[in-house]
């Protein structure tokens, strides 16, 4: 319950704060940092438009995805705190009902017969796909590490007491970080602020959606953001008391988007056909924290 | 001889110019670009003559500082064998000619029809039913982008045939712009009408633009400009440059999502611009340039203000660019992306910054002077690659040179000498034809008097109209996300070709 009312916080401003960062580092002065969610909230006000061409799957879909995204903040736990759902395995069961709403959003985007939202599409269908193995590696290293499938399980019992914990720990944020940027859609894989539409990964697919649809997705795109600041934050506070952990959620969080505002405001998007190499190496990374576990375990010398 | 030789600017009767059979007109033409480097097709367009055709070729030589005209008397219905089967440069200007006069050419690679202008002879085409060109696969796909475009650029239709995220081809159809601008000019009697359609041929070249038609209805009237007149479209045509290509650079860093440079580029640009008004009170010098008058004598006050300007200008671009170029997300987005040959560049005879980036030296600033150029020996800047690395460096080297000429030239203003402005009329039959090198390239005007000294006929051609194809080739085998950056890199003109 903790760890939902904390992302549902951290969903409001934590976009807000990327936006900023980015005008402030370009000399402008830039919106307010609840601007985003006031977006949202205008957007909720509205109806949608839906093109002829498309079926009850394009307007569906942005509802799903939205549906999937709230599923995976409720499993997420705080410390010691459990998740609104908690089982054996739900791990792979967030990585998962993810997987579903981002399924949605491609059959939604191709459901418009748009030649672009088929590229975007097929783009984001190919990037998700090389990260999922970085996701699963990692997590079943702690997995293995802990004895546990349970996310608060193994969250809680996580003990950072040796160096080579302390450098699995830096490697499992390191990925989680850029999991998130490719799953938000961030840079340098994807430029979430171009109108070029031959360049968009994510805003490309939901070219068509408008109004309370894409009131929606942009909402999800905040919550999601905010999920993989949390589990990063879990990777920390194992035991540490609710007072100091709460502080510390913020902290890690406002510090997440302030990086993700300066990484964007001094370099240059990636070359689409870099992307995929770039994704990859993060599996080799998680392979990095899998045979950290091996050695701590003692399973090779 | 066949043809007869002009300078820049020149006038000569009509008459004059040589009149040959159209076997020996071909030959003669493609003669000249064949195998000599120095020499491009800068016009070549075809006008009603009685019931026939009349075609006039014109010819740079870049060597020689001269232009060869020609022409030869055709009739619309025969069919003729093209140029462009000889020489892909005249590839577009016999579209063209196909276009408005129904001249059929019976080896001509693609008649793809220009920019559907309002008088064409079949007006039965339309951009609506064009067929484009496609390949049949089951691998392949198609993307079409346009004319409506996200953001604030003007309409043109790209289509793309793609195998996964790699361009095969591109076809670029262009015409959604099209206004009649030669046909206006002919309308349109009085000369402030002519100079403001002029200077709205494009909006990102007005002053080179309305220099041109200064200097060409200048030498159609015999007006000898005086020094101070030609010093203000110097100045002002090395200012269009350097503020232009300080907002391409900006442009440039946008499409590979690189914020500072966007963002300082874009606040570079702005004084230079501010600086216009200053002078002319028009931000893109609308009005500035006006043909028989010096309309906003640049005065010692202004040239005190403007090497402020410089002096805030110069650092922080300099610093900016250092950043840039050292950044390796942005090289790697920059270099080899948007090839295209110095073999392709001169095969289709592409002009301006595009060829230079390639290797090809064009550049009328010294192959054909006009206004103060001559006295400031200007050295063209030429990069190598052909990738979108060294148009951006062209960008760069640029308009430091143009900062070294304005300094240069703002040490010495020239006194305003105030003239008799009495309107003159122009020479009656006669041609005359301007060479202007516009931030972007070549621009080409001509025009044709009849026998009570009229405009007959005017002739307008944009750099746009020779690069677009350079465009289209360049993204070939790239990426299709990388086509906004190589576009952005030519960052040519729809209503420049549209016209």
């Amino acid at each position: 319950m903790l760890s939902l009312i904390l992302i549902v916080l951290a969903s409001i401003f934590f976009t807000g704060i990327i936006i900023r960062t980015k005008s402030i580092a370009s000399g402008r002065k830039g919106p307010g940092i609840l601007q985003p969610i006031k977006d949202v909230i205008r957007l909720f006000k509205k109806g949608a438009v839906y093109s002829n061409t498309t079926s009850f799957v394009f307007q569906i879909a942005p509802t799903i995805y939205f549906a999937s995204v709230v599923m995976a903040m409720l499993m997420v736990p705080f410390g010691q705190s459990k998740g609104l759902i908690s089982f054996n395995g739900d791990f792979i069961f967030f990585a998962y009902v993810l997987a579903l709403g981002k399924f949605f959003s491609i059959i939604g985007a191709m459901d418009t017969g748009s030649s672009f939202e088929g590229m975007g599409a097929s783009r984001e269908a190919l990037y998700s796909m090389f990260a999922e193995p970085a996701f699963f590696v990692l997590m079943g290293s702690f997995a293995l590490l802990t004895g546990h499938t349970s996310f608060q399980e193994i969250f809680s019992t996580l003990h950072i007491g040796s160096y080579l914990s302390y450098a699995l720990a830096t490697l499992a944020t390191f990925v989680l970080v850029m999991l998130a940027m490719i799953e938000n859609s961030r840079m340098p894989i994807d430029d979430p602020k171009t109108h070029l539409e031959l360049t968009m990964i994510h805003e490309v697919m939901i070219l068509d959606n408008c109004g309370f649809d894409l009131g929606l997705i942009l909402s999800a795109g905040y919550i999601k953001f905010a999920i993989y600041g949390a589990l990063i934050i879990n990777l920390f506070i194992g035991m540490v008391p609710y007072e100091y952990a709460i502080a510390a959620f913020f902290v890690i969080q406002i510090l997440m988007a302030i990086s993700i505002g300066l990484i964007e405001s001094f370099i240059a998007r990636f070359r689409m056909s870099h992307n995929t190499q770039f994704i990859f190496t993060l599996t080799s990374v998680s392979l990095l924290i899998f045979f950290g576990v091996l050695m701590i375990l003692g399973k090779i010398v | 001889m066949n043809y007869i030789s002009v300078l820049n600017n020149q006038t000569i009767p009509f008459s004059a110019i040589p009149e040959i059979n159209y076997t020996l007109f071909l030959e003669l033409n493609t003669g000249f670009v064949v195998n000599h480097s120095e020499r491009h097709c800068v016009n070549y367009f075809g006008f009603p003559f009685g019931d026939k055709l009349k075609l006039i070729c014109c010819i740079a030589d870049d060597f020689s500082h001269e232009i060869f005209v020609s022409s030869s008397l055709v009739n619309p219905s025969d069919n003729l064998p093209s140029f462009t089967a000889i020489n892909y440069c005249f590839e577009k200007f016999e579209r063209e000619i196909n276009e408005n006069f129904g001249l059929n050419y019976l080896d001509h690679p693609w008649l793809k029809p220009v920019r559907y202008a309002n008088n064409r002879f079949d007006k039965s085409k339309i951009i609506a039913n064009y067929p484009f060109f496609s390949i049949e696969s089951e691998e392949l796909h198609e993307v079409a982008v346009g004319p409506i475009h996200a953001g604030i650029i003007e309409p043109g239709h790209f289509r793309f045939i793609c195998n996964g995220e790699q361009i095969l081809h591109l076809e670029i159809q262009l015409g959604y712009q099209h206004r009649g601008i030669e046909t206006l000019f002919l309308e349109k009697k009085k000369l402030l009408e002519r100079a403001t359609i002029a200077e709205n041929i494009t909006g990102d070249t007005v002053v080179g633009h309305t220099t041109a038609f200064s200097h060409l209805y200048e030498s159609l009237s015999g007006f000898e400009a005086s020094r101070d007149i030609e010093y203000a479209r110097t100045l002002a045509l090395e200012l269009e440059r350097m503020a232009i290509h300080t907002g391409d650079l900006s442009a440039v860093c946008a499409d590979v999502a690189y914020q500072l440079g966007n963002a300082v580029f874009g606040r570079l640009r702005t004084p230079i611009i501010n600086f216009m008004q200053e002078w002319g009170g028009n931000r893109l010098s609308k009005g500035l340039i006006r043909p028989l008058r010096n309309q906003f004598p640049f005065t010692k006050a202004l040239a005190v203000r403007l090497k402020e300007v410089l002096d805030a200008y110069e650092p922080d671009f300099t610093e900016m660019n250092t950043e840039l170029f050292k950044l390796p997300s942005a090289l790697s987005r920059f270099e080899r992306t948007g090839i295209i040959s110095y073999n392709d560049i001169l095969s289709i005879g592409s002009v301006g910054m595009a060829a230079r980036a390639s290797g090809l030296n064009r550049d009328i600033r010294t192959s054909h002077p006009y206004s103060l150029y001559a006295e400031i020996k200007h050295e063209p800047i030429i990069k190598h690659h052909g990738d979108v690395y060294s148009r951006v460096q062209i960008r760069k080297e640029e308009v430091w040179q143009s900062i070294k000429y304005i300094r240069h030239l703002i040490e010495n203003v020239p006194e305003y000498s105030p003239k008799e402005t009495t309107l003159k009329t122009l020479q009656p039959d006669s041609f005359a034809i301007s060479l202007v090198e516009g931030w972007r390239g070549e621009i080409c005007h001509c025009a044709i008097t009849d026998a009570k000294g009229e405009l007959m006929l005017y002739k307008v051609k944009d750099p746009s109209f020779h690069n677009w194809l350079a465009l289209a080739l360049a993204v070939r085998n790239n990426e299709i996300s990388d086509f906004p950056i190589c576009n952005k890199s030519f960052n040519l003109s729809y209503t420049g070709h549209d016209l």
